[in-house]
Formats: C-alpha cells, structure tokens, sequence
C-alpha cells in the first residue's frame, strides 16, 4: 500500500489525524494519570501509617 | 452481594481484573483502528474526513454513558449508603469529562471541513458543551467539600438534577432543526450506515467501554486505599509488601 497516499487523508490529514492524535494523548492521559496517583497514594500512605506507629 | 461490596475484597478484585481488561482493550483498539483506517473505503460524500467519526461517535457515546452510570452509582450511594458506589461515582467524572472534551473537539475537526465552522450554537453541540459543565461542576463540587461523605451526597445530587441533559441531547437532533446530522446508528429500525463502516465503529465503541471500566478501576483502587487508610488490611497490605 501506498504510506504517503494514507497520511494525506484526502486532504483531510490535518483534522483526521489531530482527532486521532487527540484521543491517544487522552488515553494514554487516562492510563498515567492513576498510576501516577498511585504512587504518590501508596508513599503518603507509609508516612501516615509510620506517623501512627511514632505516636503509639 | 456484601462481599463483593467490601472495599477490602473489590480492592484486589480490581487488581486481578484491570490486566485482563487492559489486554482486552488493548486488542479492540487495534481491530477497530485496522477496520476503520485500512480496511473501510472512503464516504462517497464526505471522502476521507469521515474516519474521524470512528473516534467522535465512540467518545460521545462514553460521554453519556458514563454520565448516566455516574448519577446512577450517585443515587445508590444516596439509598443505600454503600461507599463503594460514592467511590464509583466520584472517579467516572474526569473520565467521562476527557470523554466528553474528546467528542467535542473531534466534532469540531470534523465540522470544520464539513460544514465550514468550528462551531456552530446548534442544539447537539450546545447540550453536549453543558455536559462538559456538569463534569467540570461535580469535580469542582467534590473537590469544594473536604468530609468525602458529604461531597459524594451533594455531589451525587448534582448529577442527578444533571440528568435531564441526557435525553436532551441524545434527541436533540429530532427535536430542532440542526446543523448536526441525526443518529444512522441508535434509530428505530436498521441502521443507515454502511456494514463495512459500522464494524470499526462498534469494535472503538465497545474498546472504549472496556477502556473506561480499565481506568476507573485503577482509580477506584487509588481511592480505596486513601479512604480506608484507617483500617487494619490497608495497614497490614503495605506492610507486608515493603
């Protein structure tokens, strides 16, 4: 097939592959965005439960 | 039903389940992607600007759809006072708002080339922007109330007032006269889009539904442990882990 006839979209490259572009960047967002938070949960999460320890 | 609404049991549950779903995805995302790129001839209409439906339609249909099970897990949490579903609810929002944000700009790249404008004050298009503003309302109202109990009640109320969005906009196409085209998919009888369109369009839409049940997951399990921080099997995991 024809890789440079497949990217031009007809002449609606730019809008097809903004839109395609788009949606990756917000599912991959979606992916990221949790297991950042998630280590960041899991870190507070031993300094509070070290904090109860220190108090007990 | 007890067990599985326990925290402590649907935290690893979730845990067990999000590879599988996340492979899943995984595999409808690229059929969908090979059908609606490679293998769907281009509209004799609209050339190939359309394949940006494969991603438009599937988006706005989460949008919805996430929202109705936002405000439904919302008024169960209300009834029945089950934390679980407080957690659902409060972690569908900035999903269903990508989602919804993702419908509106696509229509938009979609728009342009069609029908000449970026935007138009058309009732589909208006409804689906109040949409975004009931996500962005209910995150903002959440985050407002610091008792977590609290803001899932009256955030949960918002959802639910917010509702009435939904049917507007799924009919809002019959019910004015607008410039964006009405449903060939969701309509009384057969569809009006072609088999060989309509394939790649329900394997995205089914990827993306088992995309969101992926992440709100990995969510969910975040916002478990935050709030059952007080509880002896939080403790006792992370400890047992390092």
């Amino acid at each position: 097939m024809n890789w440079s006839h497949f990217f031009a979209m007809g002449g609606y490259a730019v809008y097809v592959w903004s839109a395609y572009g788009l949606a990756a960047l917000i599912l991959i967002l979606n992916v990221y965005l949790p297991l950042a938070h998630r280590k960041t949960v899991r870190r507070r999460l031993r300094e509070f439960l070290q904090l109860k320890e220190q108090i007990r | 039903m007890h067990k599985y609404a326990s925290p402590k049991f649907f935290y690893s549950l979730a845990g067990q389940l999000t590879p599988w779903l996340a492979a899943l995805t995984a595999v409808l995302l690229l059929a969908g992607l090979y059908f609606g790129l490679f293998v769907a001839p281009p509209d004799y209409q609209q050339g190939e600007s359309y394949r940006i439906m494969f991603i438009h339609v599937p988006a706005a249909w989460m949008s919805m759809f996430v929202y109705v099970l936002m405000a439904g897990a919302g008024a169960v949490a209300l009834v029945w006072n089950i934390k679980l579903a407080e957690m659902f609810a409060a972690c569908c929002a900035p999903i269903g708002a990508s989602f919804t944000f993702l419908a509106l700009v696509t229509g938009s790249l979609w728009g342009k080339p069609m029908w000449g404008a970026w935007w138009a004050w058309d009732a589909r298009l208006t409804s689906e922007l109040i949409l975004f503003f009931l996500y962005i309302g209910y995150m903002a109202l959440q985050a407002s109330i610091d008792d977590p109990r609290r803001a899932a009640r009256a955030s949960a109320i918002l959802a639910l007032v917010g509702v009435v969005n939904i049917p507007v906009i799924h009919f809002s196409v019959n019910w004015w006269n607008t410039l964006h085209q009405p449903a060939s998919v969701s309509r009384m009888g057969a569809p009006t889009i072609a088999p060989i369109m309509l394939v790649p369009l329900l394997l995205m839409a089914l990827a993306f539904t088992i995309y969101f049940f992926t992440v709100v997951l990995m969510r969910m399990r975040n916002e478990i442990l935050e709030r059952e921080r007080h509880t002896g099997w939080v403790a006792e995991m992370l400890n047992s882990e390092s």
